[in-house]
């Protein structure tokens, strides 16, 4: 049984990851990042962990570096934020189709501009369609458990795959909070050595990252595609050795108060437990408030999302990035399109909340709710707002 | 003396290494000096390589799937990273030798691109993994435009050249601006080793390529190679362009170990005139007698300098 203790999320990310036997690692300083970084350079210097440390001198060169490194067959793990991963873009789709189980932390921050260095998901929006699996976290213990289980999830034969580990920038990375620690021992039994099936070694060459004209490209996609689509089988499938070995099962799709629910909600990350405490003021007040909270982003757990939902008839989607222009939140169109073919589906509402670090606290979900309860006519249906915007 | 060339059978196998690892079949143009400068390179490196490539001619000539002429390692990632995906494979294989989790034998990490992907999009990166201090070769195959895109001028393109987007024209000389000295900024990183060669050169730059291979820690390779396409001229002058650029001074050869220079013995005593390199080249065709000049005394200026170091700042060993 691993400790309980308090400490900060992102120093407990890089002590996880620290538990993982990792070979290599290459990072670039960034807010909020930087204390992962930080703490790992640490484990090195003090020789708690034995593995190559890259400081490079970009975030592009950290994902460059990575995929070297992970090409050479060698456990390979970064993390960054915002801008950092915005650099990375051009990467991160080589990367998957390299079939490199690299592992990433991201302190989700918003995107400039104008600059701003705190908390919201418009860093990670834009890499939905880089072939990466994208887990979500909530609180530190997830964000250890996860961080660890991803080794596990990307190295895995069926999958062969990179893997983003969200966390969300500040409003978790830098919270002191109470989580219980693995052990190197546990983590062993849990974590087995990675075996690439091929490697940059003269003792076997091989040609990674060769070009491809328009007879090949479009069988390439559709078997990445294949691939992002059968790792959610092995997602869970790890997630439930992480349950029965440490007592803390996951599962792709969380929820709270959700079974006799009229009105849902969903979230993504941190928020999450803000809106419980909102659902448990409602539920006192009479009101069936259920949340669904997404773990997983990509591949997109369309048949686990459509059975939570079961016979809610309103759903209010928050989103923490906007699609200027475009339908809406993100995760908004993503969840109408994923409804779109049910006979009986849910009214979806969508708030887009907490920019740029804009703190939404419990009574602000409480008045999602009582806003779009108060909507009987169901005008605002199908439509997004800003939340709490000045205008 | 027995010409090497007309006897190379008999000098080949003492001299060059006849394994071929990258193969015949590549798409390279006829006449393309850069494959042939690589085919040396690897004869130099032999087979515990590892090579980084980035995107450009070598790479789409090479690696189109499901085919390869690699017979070495080989990974290909994106433009202008070339320097970073090496050292990231450097670190990897550097921590799997250490554990034990691979064969425990001595390989050479090579990163390559050309002069865009060293120059100009892949400058940061290729600082960065020099800076860091990788035990990693870099070799630039500088064919001073970029010709995978159809001969577009980069900061490698000297001046006066025409290209796609710096055209000769009724108020244009072709390229305004001065080649980038790309060699002395890699030596003023203060790596161990720094050269200069030329596949017209052959028994010169495989020199270079295992005294590089030989050290351990970063070094820097610029390879001048001909583009027969880019360059206007015919397949069949790329060997002997090649000799005209080292002979003109326009490219000297020199290497320079933990900073001291020294030029090639195939440096000629005298430079010939510019103009005779100048002369068989469509790209340079439309320069003027006063254009060519101006460059000309640049060369000599830039020559002269480089005489300059090889002379004050001479090897320990000499």
């Amino acid at each position: 049984m691993g400790k309980r203790i308090g400490m900060e999320v992102a120093v407990a990310v890089a002590e996880a990851v620290g538990l993982c036997n990792i070979d290599m690692a290459a990072v670039y300083p960034i807010t909020p990042q930087s204390h992962i970084a930080e703490h790992l350079s640490d484990l090195v210097a003090d020789g708690h962990i034995d593995c190559e440390f890259v400081t490079v001198e970009s975030e592009h060169s950290a994902m460059s570096a990575v995929i070297g490194a992970s090409g050479a067959g060698a456990r390979s793990y970064t993390a960054t934020s915002s801008q950092g991963l915005m650099l990375m873009h051009e990467l991160l789709p080589i990367a998957s189709a390299m079939r490199l189980p690299i592992v990433m932390g991201i302190a989700n921050r918003a995107v400039s501009g104008p600059l701003n260095i705190l908390n919201d998901h418009s860093d990670i929006m834009p890499q939905r369609d880089a072939g990466w699996i994208a887990l979500f976290v909530e609180n530190a213990q997830e964000a250890v458990d996860l961080s660890i289980a991803a080794f596990k999830i990307a190295e895995h034969k069926d999958v062969m795959l990179p893997v983003s580990v969200n966390i969300d920038g500040f409003q978790l990375t830098h919270m002191v909070e109470p989580f219980e620690m693995p052990t190197q021992e546990e983590v062993n039994e849990f974590l087995p050595p990675f075996v690439p099936h091929a490697t940059l070694h003269p003792s076997k060459p091989v040609t990674m990252g060769a070009f491809a004209m328009s007879d090949y490209f479009t069988e390439i996609m559709k078997a990445k595609d294949e691939a992002v689509k059968a790792s959610k089988k092995v997602i869970q499938q790890v997630f439930d050795e992480w349950g029965e070995k440490f007592g803390r099962p996951y599962k792709l799709v969380e929820t709270y108060k959700a079974d006799d629910a009229d009105v849902m909600m969903l979230t993504m990350g941190s928020m999450g437990e803000t809106a419980q405490m909102a659902i448990d003021e409602l539920r006192a007040k009479g009101v069936k408030a259920g949340l669904v909270k997404l773990r997983l982003w990509r591949p997109f757990p369309f048949e686990e999302l459509k059975a939570v939902i079961g016979n809610a008839k309103k759903l209010i989607v928050t989103d923490r990035a906007c699609s200027f222009g475009g339908p809406g939140g993100p995760v908004f169109s993503e969840i109408k399109s994923a409804l779109y073919a049910e006979a009986r589906r849910p009214l979806i509402y969508n708030y887009i909340i907490g920019l740029g670090g804009r703190d939404v606290q419990v009574k602000e979900f409480v008045g999602m709710f009582e806003n779009v309860l108060a909507d009987t006519a169901n005008k605002a249906a199908d439509t997004y707002e800003f939340w709490g915007v000045r205008e | 003396m027995m010409n090497i060339v007309e006897n190379f059978d008999l000098f080949a196998p003492r001299l060059i290494n006849k394994q071929e690892l990258i193969s015949s079949g590549h798409r390279a143009c006829s006449g393309c000096a850069e494959v042939l400068a690589v085919r040396l390179m690897c004869k130099a490196l032999g087979e515990n390589t590892v090579i980084a490539s980035a995107t450009g001619c070598m790479e789409i000539i090479s690696s189109m799937f499901p085919t390869t002429a690699w017979q070495v390692p080989w990974i290909h990632v994106a433009f202008e990273n070339a320097a970073a995906v090496a050292s990231g494979v450097e670190a990897g294989l550097k921590a799997l030798r250490k554990k034990g989790k691979i064969d425990d034998r001595y390989v050479k990490v090579v990163g390559m691109a050309g002069d865009g992907g060293t120059m100009d999009i892949g400058f940061q990166a290729l600082s960065g993994a020099m800076e860091r201090g990788h035990d990693m070769i870099y070799v630039c195959f500088d064919n001073e435009a970029y010709m995978n895109t159809g001969i577009q001028r980069s900061s490698g393109t000297p001046m006066g050249a025409s290209t796609t987007t710096a055209p000769a024209g009724k108020v244009s000389i072709g390229q305004k601006t001065w080649k980038k000295n790309m060699p002395e900024i890699m030596v003023a990183h203060g790596i161990p080793y720094v050269a200069t060669a030329c596949p017209s050169y052959p028994l010169d730059f495989i020199r270079k390529v295992e005294k590089a291979k030989s050290i351990q820690g970063p070094s820097y390779i610029h390879c001048f190679s001909m583009c027969p396409t880019g360059w206007r001229s015919p397949s069949h002058t790329a060997v002997s362009m090649g000799r005209l650029a080292v002979e003109t001074g326009v490219f000297p050869l020199y290497e320079v170990e933990n900073g001291h220079y020294r030029l090639s013995p195939d440096m000629p005593k005298k430079l010939k005139p510019v103009k005779s390199y100048f002369k068989p080249q469509g790209r340079f065709r439309h320069l003027t007698p006063d254009q060519i000049e101006m460059i000309q005394e640049k060369v000599t200026v830039e020559f002269g300098k480089l005489v300059e170091k090889a002379k004050f700042l001479k090897t320990g060993n000499e």
